[in-house]
């Protein structure tokens, strides 16, 4: 009677607690599919019911009144659960869980972290849990986390959709939608609240494994292009704004590309630019030039950089690798060696300047001076390979240089990425400084083994500069600028090469 | 000896000292090595009356910042490279004069100097440098030019400089100028008062 009287009790507790009531259900994905799971919420603790458990993952539950819980049996393997206390034991080993599993009437409700820490070892097989897309992930199955932003609000309109782990994707445009249909078994998706520009919202696709980009009915043509880089697929997408016939069907609307004469792939094979390492300056903690209106260079220089990997990307068809994708710190040497560990053709590094003058403002380029013992490693570069033998009895010729002096080599290729550079970026109407190339001993340019050259893109301690470095205008002048310098110094490159 | 010949010898040794020191500044401008604009500025930061004094080539902001100028003030006379270079950097390490930039951080002070054989110079300097840098390219190429310059400009028999922060090697002042070895002069950054 009083324990009749204690589970009453207990259920009204337990409907009292319900509200808020959990969100989406969560959704157990597997190789035979979808299918829903309930939870319930006490004390902000989401709980999943054992037998809904067995019945999911077909293990048997019984009931031990002998110590007080539940026994979850599978292929002679168990798992004990006993009430009020926060933890498991899987064939003997105790897991902890974060809150005491639940006694509802006949019903017993455990934690969500049920699933991967006590019945995945049981079990023997992967269970992801990803509360924020209320996944459940059993087995080996393929469900990559798929986010979308947009870059540049426009027109045209730039937005990024990134796929990690990389996953196989095609891109259409269907109507007022550019549609990706992703090779996967499900996706955990993580998309933005609104649109901006030509594009209108984000939104999951009417399948499982697609997502929609709703395009504004402003919009016109669309061009896409998907890379794979260091593990991730990253979509570049450019919406531009349809043309004054705006009337007529969406693609025949399209107006002229910025750009005719660039061609949208390489077709030159092997093209002399195949990867393209953008460098956006400070990160993390060191926030670089601080702007007495509150901007930081290390935001400028990320979202510049993440316009300028768009545009490059789109147009060029280059593989581009940020050193950093995010506000990180990291260390000069290390963005040297993203670098060169990639084997890159070409190293921008972008940065904000500062100057005790606040009437000076203008962009720069910068790139390395030797000096005697650099001279000495260009030249030594130039006459020294080291010959190794290698299996077989061949030999194999290498070229050595000093790791902190190995952009020796380079030095005249980077004096005319520079020039280009510079030439480029006025041509975009960018402002340039008193001194706008400059020869210097920059520290993250020495280590780079490919020509390199560092951009001052103005001055935060002007203080009309520093409210033009945040518009959409002056940060879409300087990536036209740079996409600019890297295609006439491409061209450059196609006349050297023998 | 007796106390008379100590000061004889004294009085010697501080003559032949002025004297190498007036013959290499003679040498180094029949050379041609200092082909820098300079101009003379007499400011309250000189030594008191009556201290010996020389003029030293000292490098700020230009006032538009976008360069060094060279600018000739008087500082003490000490004995020997080493002294003199002090001398010269505690000068250069002062605000700039009116109408020049100060390209050096406010509160930034020489903790040492000293020579290699090999002519290389490190100066030693507070933490101030660095952590009150306002950071960019150009204005750490400004900062570490005026010191490297400034030595480099005044004592002909220190080729190249290395900026120590607290005794310790640096990479950069603020994230750019590469700072792990040795730099010679730079007159490209330095140009004539326009």
């Amino acid at each position: 009677m009083a324990s009749l009287l204690l589970s009453a009790l207990l259920l009204v507790a337990l409907l009292h607690a319900q509200s808020p009531p959990p969100g989406a259900p969560l959704t157990l994905v597997s190789r035979d599919g979808r299918r829903p799971i309930p939870t319930t919420v006490v004390n902000g603790q989401e709980l999943i019911a054992l037998d809904d458990v067995a019945a999911l993952f077909q293990v048997a539950v019984r009931e031990d009144t002998l110590v007080g819980g539940m026994t979850v049996i599978y292929r002679g393997r168990t798992i004990v659960v006993s009430a009020d206390r926060p933890m498991a034991s899987v064939n003997g080993r105790v897991i902890t869980l974060p809150a005491p599993p639940v006694r509802s009437g006949r019903r017993w409700l455990v934690p969500l972290e049920f699933l991967p820490r006590a019945l995945a070892p049981l079990l023997d097989t992967r269970i992801d849990l990803r509360r924020p897309s209320r996944l459940v992930i059993v087995g080996d199955v393929v469900v990559p986390r798929v986010t979308a932003r947009i870059d540049a609000a426009g027109p045209p309109t730039r937005v990024t959709i990134e796929i990690a782990p990389a996953t196989p994707a095609r891109v259409t445009r269907e109507g007022n939608r550019v549609v990706t249909r992703i090779d996967a078994d499900a996706l955990d998706i993580g998309l933005p609240g609104d649109g901006a520009g030509l594009v209108d919202a984000f939104r999951p696709g009417d399948q499982p494994t697609t997502l929609f980009v709703v395009l504004d009915e402003r919009a016109g043509a669309t061009r896409f292009a998907p890379t794979d880089v260091g593990g991730v697929t990253r979509i570049a997408i450019e919406v531009a704004a349809a043309g004054p016939d705006a009337a007529a069907p969406p693609a025949a609307a399209a107006p002229p590309p910025p750009e005719p004469a660039v061609p949208l792939l390489l077709n030159t094979s092997p093209s002399v630019l195949q990867t393209i390492v953008i460098d956006p300056g400070h990160g993390g903690g060191d926030v670089g030039v601080h702007g007495s209106g509150g901007v930081e260079e290390k935001q400028i220089t990320l979202q510049v950089a993440r316009r300028l990997r768009t545009l490059i990307e789109m147009r060029l068809g280059v593989r581009v690798i940020l050193t950093r994708d995010d506000d990180r710190s990291v260390s000069l040497d290390d963005r040297a060696a993203a670098a060169n560990n990639s084997k890159a053709d070409l190293f921008l590094s972008l940065h904000l300047n500062a100057s005790p003058v606040a009437a000076i403002s203008g962009a720069e380029v910068f790139h390395l001076r030797l000096d005697r013992e650099g001279e000495d490693a260009r030249r030594a570069a130039q006459t020294e390979a080291v010959s190794l033998p290698v299996l077989g009895g061949a030999t194999r010729t290498i070229d050595v240089i000093q790791w902190d002096l190995a952009q020796a080599r380079h030095v005249d290729r980077s004096a005319t990425l520079a020039t280009v550079l510079e030439e480029a970026l006025r041509g975009a109407n960018v402002a340039m400084a008193a001194r706008p190339r400059q020869e210097a001993p920059l520290r993250v340019l020495t280590s780079v083994n490919m020509p390199a050259a560092l951009i001052e893109m103005g001055y935060l301690t002007n203080t009309g500069q520093e409210r033009r470095v945040r518009s959409d205008e002056f940060q879409n002048a300087v990536a036209q600028g740079i996409y600019d310098g890297v295609l006439r110094f491409r061209a450059y490159l196609e006349e050297q090469r023998p | 000896m007796n106390p008379r010949g100590y000061i004889a010898v004294g009085v010697g040794v501080l003559l032949i000292g002025l004297l190498a020191w007036g013959v290499m500044r003679s040498l180094e401008r029949l050379a041609g090595v200092e082909s820098v604009p300079e101009r003379v500025v007499l400011e309250p930061s000189t030594p008191p009356p009556g201290v010996p004094r020389i003029t030293a080539t000292l490098f700020y902001g230009s006032a538009d910042g976008d360069a060094l100028v060279a600018v000739r003030r008087e500082v003490a006379l000490a004995d020997g490279t080493v002294p003199q270079a002090r001398e010269i950097l505690q000068a250069q390490l002062q605000g700039a004069p009116a109408p020049y930039a100060s390209v050096i951080p406010e509160g930034t002070a020489l903790r040492a100097f000293y020579t290699t054989e090999r002519g290389d110079a490190f100066v030693d300097l507070s933490p101030e440098v660095s952590a009150r840098h306002p950071g960019g390219s150009s204005t750490e190429l400004l900062t570490v030019f005026a010191i490297v310059n400034a030595v480099t400009a005044n004592l002909p028999t220190i080729q190249r400089v290395q900026i120590l922060i607290e005794g310790r090697e640096v990479d950069t002042l603020a994230g750019h100028v590469d700072l792990r070895r040795p730099l010679e002069r730079d007159f490209s950054v330095v140009r004539e008062e326009r």
